[in-house]
């Protein structure tokens, strides 16, 4: 049975085969899967980071730090492993635990300051930025024999497609991911409060302990996001990954998760990640085709899943009005 | 209803106070095991202000409860739901957004581990709707039931997390007549399980059904509490609506200067308000009665345009008009004073003098200013004869008191020289002095000549000022009163008047 | 008229500029020397003035917008399509007026849709204009196709790099434009009416405010704005670039209209404020900059000082702050007593 709560998932899944499906009747070579494994590999950082944005979105809130956090990340690994002899199992340890306290002390500013998350979190994005800024503003190059071991961990698959560490990670983590947003209680609490803060905490959600954790699961899948974006470019740069915050929260839309908070999947997510990466990586194969038209396709989606859920709104406030017969035994 | 004779609630001496008012004064009242008790009022009577005393919202000022033989002291919501008293208001507090079963269960849900045990939620949730005779999917979105399922949802995890008293806040405000059978039918059920249940409604009929007992409050204070199978609905009508007008000296009336100013034909809404006639003329108050949600306001929102109708015909000096929202309807020269002043009313971080100017500058289109000569002509002539009291025109409408933040919306529609003039309720909420200063000014008004439509709960009041006095009961007209026929007696009886119920057009 | 209300309002404005210019004077004692050389004037106060015109350009119609309750995120990237459009109509050999007129227009319609997804779909604002944010400089990039589109039109170039008078003309537009905003909305009664929206929508509706006209009048000169600006930047550095050109300028402009002292909430607005905000925004880039700090804290910096704003402007302390002033000594704290007494 087909919940109207499903709809948009559906929908993007829909749009997800449905290109996929023009791809590959154009480009048979797109089935291959060397393109699956670089879909996976290209999208991975951009993956971990939408996960994060998802949880946000889902509370009704946002987050536009994270593009910043993802190349502080890698910036700090960068200088760390370059400068000291910290072992890179330690710095990746010690930027989760600074981003999540990061992403923890912008839910606190949020819910104990009243603050609009835009703009805590849009001066976060200038502080995390910042913070890149003063380590370095070089691209520093990083050369570690464990990184050299993760980059070369792959599975060869039938086609020659290589299935690498960063995209498992991503993988992962959507899973991680969808079972604490639908199995956990914390998962109902983030969904009961983008349904409403106040009738939330009147039902007895823990408001502010949600949304600090909320935004510290945020920092800390940008930390990761910032990891596996090290592992992928071999470097840190603080220029890197501007306005990945908004290719995210497209993502997040176009994967059928309202921008107000309240509906949507994690896996839809994933397929909204996975339909970005198609057009780009359509665009790639087309070889005529200029990159731009990357943003305007994503922006059309955008609009058209936003008229979607409009539309979808608007049509169970008409059906609620209409009178509905029901089943008394009393 | 159960054997145990000590009651489940008593409340006594509940009082509490705001700045300006005393919004409840030495309140006290019982509810037995098993009773659904009615809680009856006009608006403003103190009804919420007692419900948020007995559960927490609010600190009491003074009082005692005393719930199932102990004295409690409820701090918030939270706390009077684990002492046993549970709340369910008419806009429903649960999550549309989440599932029936977890709307059940949120902060208690079943565990399997560090897992939401889902199935058995569901389970659960099945099983107890299913008791209230209720056969649904609960793993589906609240969202997509109807809202007499998504209340009894709100009403069993209300009694599922406090099971001694249930306040229902207006439950049937926004149900059908099937709707109101099945939750009545719920009622039922909660009251065989020995919960005293508080119902607080505006529907007389709907009282009578179902209510054993009822209290009626008035300005804050207690006038009754009576066995319902031994009065009468005059009787209830007549506590609630007092007569604390009645002292007044009644001046002769003007009459209507009889030029038809405003011909309404058919005007209507459909699940609204039924279709409607009403001739206006010039120099007449008509006035509008009924009890609350009778469709008193949405009459008046109907004419002015602040809803649309769906059909119907307007001739305006015997033309015909259009009004498809309010700024036609200002276009037109007509006002409207809405009920609700906060939200419908005042702009609250504006100033007194921009609040008054606002409809007028409205209406000359923004770039004709009025100059702000004018602007302080205008603003001081109505603060002066409509005596605002203000400290300064700068000062934001929203720091004044109710009574002032009435007259200071008069003067906004005065401004605009309005032929006709609609008031929703002008006297709700003010305090005493001002009440008596809007009646004569609206006398006056017909003086001048300018023709009125007054909603209002106030029979008294309606008794005073209008010509005629149309009646409403279920959002339609049921009858009309006329000259020497304008008493509150004879309003209170064609309110009352047993009609054979009709669904809503 | 210049009234003492008016004073009130942008003291906070004034005052936090003043001690940022004082610490630019402090760092780098020739501040406030100007130089008027080869018919133009030189010096850090006319570089603040100039550099910070796109941000001031910005605010003004981000001012109005936010003033209606909303927001605008489309405004960097309706900048690069107005670059662009100037920079290709010049480019194919049409007059500069003609290239401007067709920027400026094109600006305007990008605020249309803005206006119509807000006012007639109601979609949230920060919803409808991310639509254009993240779709505008694909468009800007389908017209420069891809490339960074350089021009040599003196007409056009003057907008930019040139000067009148000496003043560059940068600094000309952006105060003409904002004295005239500023001077247009309080002299017609489009300001009240705006703040009226912004306030209570019902309550003006009701009054009988045509709230959708003006909702998409707010975003339209928003649009335009954000073109003139996008001109401006585009002429200065005599070509388009799609990807670049006013790149989280939005963000700047929200900051400004924010340090300005408008509530994101809507209602009461200041131009002016807004305008004083953009240039303490540019006197602090100017202060890191002499200071001889690496530009790198300026975002650090920056960063703080939105944050000592925002928690002084933020509701929770501003009650903190009123109940502190409440329980001081002369005043009785006992909630009950103002109650009865006022019962009379």
């Amino acid at each position: 049975m087909i919940r109207s709560t499903h709809l948009p998932l559906i929908a993007t899944l829909f749009t997800f085969l449905l290109a996929y499906a023009l791809c590959a009747w154009q480009f048979p070579a797109m089935l291959s899967t060397r393109v699956v494994a670089n879909l996976l590999t290209d999208n991975a950082f951009l993956g971990i980071v939408a996960v994060g944005m998802t949880f946000v979105i889902l509370s009704g809130g946002i987050d536009l730090s994270v593009g910043s956090v993802i190349a502080f990340t890698g910036v700090f690994l960068a200088v760390v492993l370059r400068d000291t002899s910290i072992p890179p199992m330690m710095a990746f340890a010690l930027v989760l635990f600074i981003t999540s306290a990061f992403g923890a002390a912008m839910g606190a500013t949020i819910h104990y300051l009243e603050m609009p998350p835009f703009i805590v979190t849009l001066a976060g994005m200038f502080l995390a930025r910042g913070a890149a800024y003063v380590m370095s503003t070089d691209s520093i190059p990083i050369t570690h024999e464990f990184y050299d071991v993760l980059q070369s961990l792959y599975w060869k698959s039938a086609g020659g497609g290589r299935f690498r560490i960063i995209g498992g990670i991503m993988i992962l983590t959507f899973i991680v991911a969808a079972i604490i947003a639908h199995r956990t209680k914390f998962g109902q609490n983030v969904y009961a409060l983008g349904g409403g803060a106040t009738t939330a905490r009147l039902m007895g959600v823990p408001v502010a302990s949600t949304t600090i954790k909320i935004y510290a699961i945020s920092g800390g899948l940008a930390g990761l996001s910032g990891i596996v974006f090290s592992l992928y470019t071999s470097a840190g740069y603080s220029l890197a990954t501007v306005g990945v915050e908004l290719d995210a929260i497209a993502a997040v839309v176009i994967g059928g998760t309202l921008l107000t908070g309240g509906y949507g999947f994690i896996a839809g997510t994933f397929f909204g990640i996975l339909i970005m990466g198609l057009i780009q990586t359509y665009i790639v194969f087309d070889g005529t085709l200029s990159s731009w038209w990357t943003k305007i396709v994503i922006g059309g989606l955008l609009f058209a899943f936003i008229l979607l859920q409009k539309g979808l709104t608007w049509a169970s406030t008409k059906r609620k009005k209409a009178v509905i017969g029901l089943d008394t035994q009393s | 209803m159960t054997n145990d004779p000590t009651p489940m609630l008593h409340a006594t001496g509940i009082s509490k106070f705001f700045p300006g008012t005393i919004a409840l004064d030495d309140v006290e009242i019982t509810l037995n095991r098993g009773e659904i008790h009615a809680l009856l009022g006009e608006n403003g009577a103190g009804k919420s202000t007692l419900i948020k005393c007995l559960t927490g919202v609010y600190r009491r000022d003074g009082g005692e409860i005393t719930l199932d033989g102990k004295h409690v002291n409820p701090q918030s919501t939270n706390h009077s739901q684990i002492l046993g008293i549970g709340t369910v208001y008419q806009e429903v507090n649960l999550l549309p957004n989440l599932t029936v079963a977890e709307n059940l269960h949120l902060g208690r849900q079943p565990m399997y581990g560090p897992f939401v045990a889902r199935r058995a939620m569901n389970a659960a949730a099945k099983k107890s709707l299913l008791e209230f005779g209720i056969d649904i999917d609960p793993a589906q979105p609240l969202s997509d039931y109807p809202v007499a399922i998504q209340q009894i949802v709100a009403i069993a995890r209300a009694v599922e997390m406090s099971g001694k008293v249930l306040i229902l806040d207006e439950p049937t405000a926004s149900l059908d007549l099937d709707e109101v059978k099945l939750l009545f039918s719920v009622i039922r059920q909660l009251k065989a399980r020995g919960i005293a249940v508080v119902f607080i409604t505006h529907f007389l009929d709907q009282v009578f059904e179902i209510c054993d007992r009822a209290t009626v409050l008035r300005n804050g204070q207690v006038v009754g509490t009576r066995e319902l199978n031994q009065v009468s609905q005059t009787d209830i009508i007549s506590l609630m609506l007092g007569r604390q007008l009645e002292a007044r000296l009644q001046e002769p009336k003007p009459k209507s200067s009889g030029t038809l100013l405003l011909q309404i034909k058919e005007l209507g809404k459909s699940g609204m308000l039924a279709p409607f006639n009403l001739n206006i003329h010039k120099g007449e108050v008509v006035g509008l009665a009924g009890l609350l949600g009778s469709g008193r306001t949405e009459t008046a929102n109907l004419i002015f345009g602040a809803v649309k109708a769906d059909f119907g015909q307007l001739k305006l000096h015997n033309k015909h008009i259009q009004i498809n929202n309010p700024r036609d309807a200002v276009a037109h020269g007509f006002a409207l004073c809405p009920e609700d002043r906060k939200t419908e009313g005042i702009v609250g971080d504006l100033s007194v003098r921009e609040n008054i100017i606002l409809a007028l500058q409205a209406r000359q289109g923004w770039l004709r200013p009025i100059s702000r000569r004018k602007v302080d002509e205008i603003a001081q002539h109505y603060v002066r004869t409509l005596d605002i009291r203000l400290a300064n025109l700068e000062m934001p409408i929203r720091l004044l008191s109710g009574g002032n933040q009435q007259k200071v919306l008069l003067a906004r529609w005065l401004a605009t020289d309005p032929d006709f003039l609609i008031l929703d309720e002008p006297t709700r909420g003010i305090d005493i002095g001002a009440h008596s200063e809007i009646i004569a000014l609206i006398g006056q008004l017909q003086k001048d000549g300018m023709a009125l439509l007054v909603a209002s709960s106030e029979m008294e009041e309606l008794v005073t000022y209008a010509n005629r006095v149309i009646v409403l009961r279920d959002h339609k007209q049921v009858g009309e009163l006329t000259g020497a026929e304008i008493t509150s007696n004879n309003i209170i009886r064609a309110i009352a008047a047993e009609t054979e119920h009709e669904g809503i057009a | 008229m210049i009234s003492y209300n008016f004073f009130k309002r942008i003291m906070p404005q004034m005052i936090i500029l003043g001690v940022v210019l004082f610490l630019n004077l402090l760092v780098f004692p020739d501040f406030f020397v100007i130089e008027f050389q080869n018919g133009r004037l030189f010096g850090n106060v006319i570089d603040v003035l100039n550099r910070g015109a796109p941000t001031a350009l910005l605010c003004i119609g981000m001012t109005l917008v936010i003033a209606t309750k909303g927001i605008d995120l489309s405004v960097g990237a309706v900048m690069a399509i107005a670059g662009a459009t100037a920079a290709s109509l010049v480019v194919d050999g049409h007059y500069w007026l003609t290239a401007v007129i067709g920027a400026l227009t094109v600006g305007a319609i990008c605020g249309l849709w803005n206006g119509f997804l807000v006012a007639i779909l109601r979609i949230q604002p920060i919803v409808a204009t991310l639509v254009l944010m993240v779709a505008g400089r694909g468009v800007a990039q389908l017209i420069t196709e891809g490339t960074i589109l350089t021009f040599l039109d003196e007409g056009l170039i003057h907008l930019g790099a040139g000067t009148v008078f000496g003043i560059p003309t940068p600094v000309l537009i952006w105060i003409f434009l904002g004295g005239l905003a500023a001077f247009f909305v309080r002299r017609t009664a489009l300001g009240m009416l705006i703040e009226s929206i912004g306030i209570n929508e019902a309550s003006s509706r009701l009054a009988g405010i045509n709230s959708r006209i003006l909702l998409i009048c707010v975003y339209v000169v928003s649009g335009i704005c954000a073109a003139v600006a996008g001109v401006i930047v585009a002429a200065d550095i005599q070509g388009a670039d799609a990807n670049n050109a006013g790149l989280w300028l939005e963000l700047d402009a929200i900051l400004a209209v924010v340090i300005g002292g408008n509530s994101l909430l809507g209602g009461r607005f200041s131009i002016v404020a807004s305008l004083l905000g953009a240039i303490i925004i540019q006197s602090v880039n100017s202060l890191i900059l002499l200071s001889g700090m690496p530009p790198e804290f300026n975002l650090v910096i920056k960063a703080l000082l939105i944050l000592a704003i925002l928690v002084i402007q933020s509701p929770r302390v501003g009650h903190l702050i009123y109940i502190m002033r409440a329980s001081s000594p002369p005043i009785k704290s006992d909630p009950l007593t103002p109650a009865k007494e006022s019962n009379r």
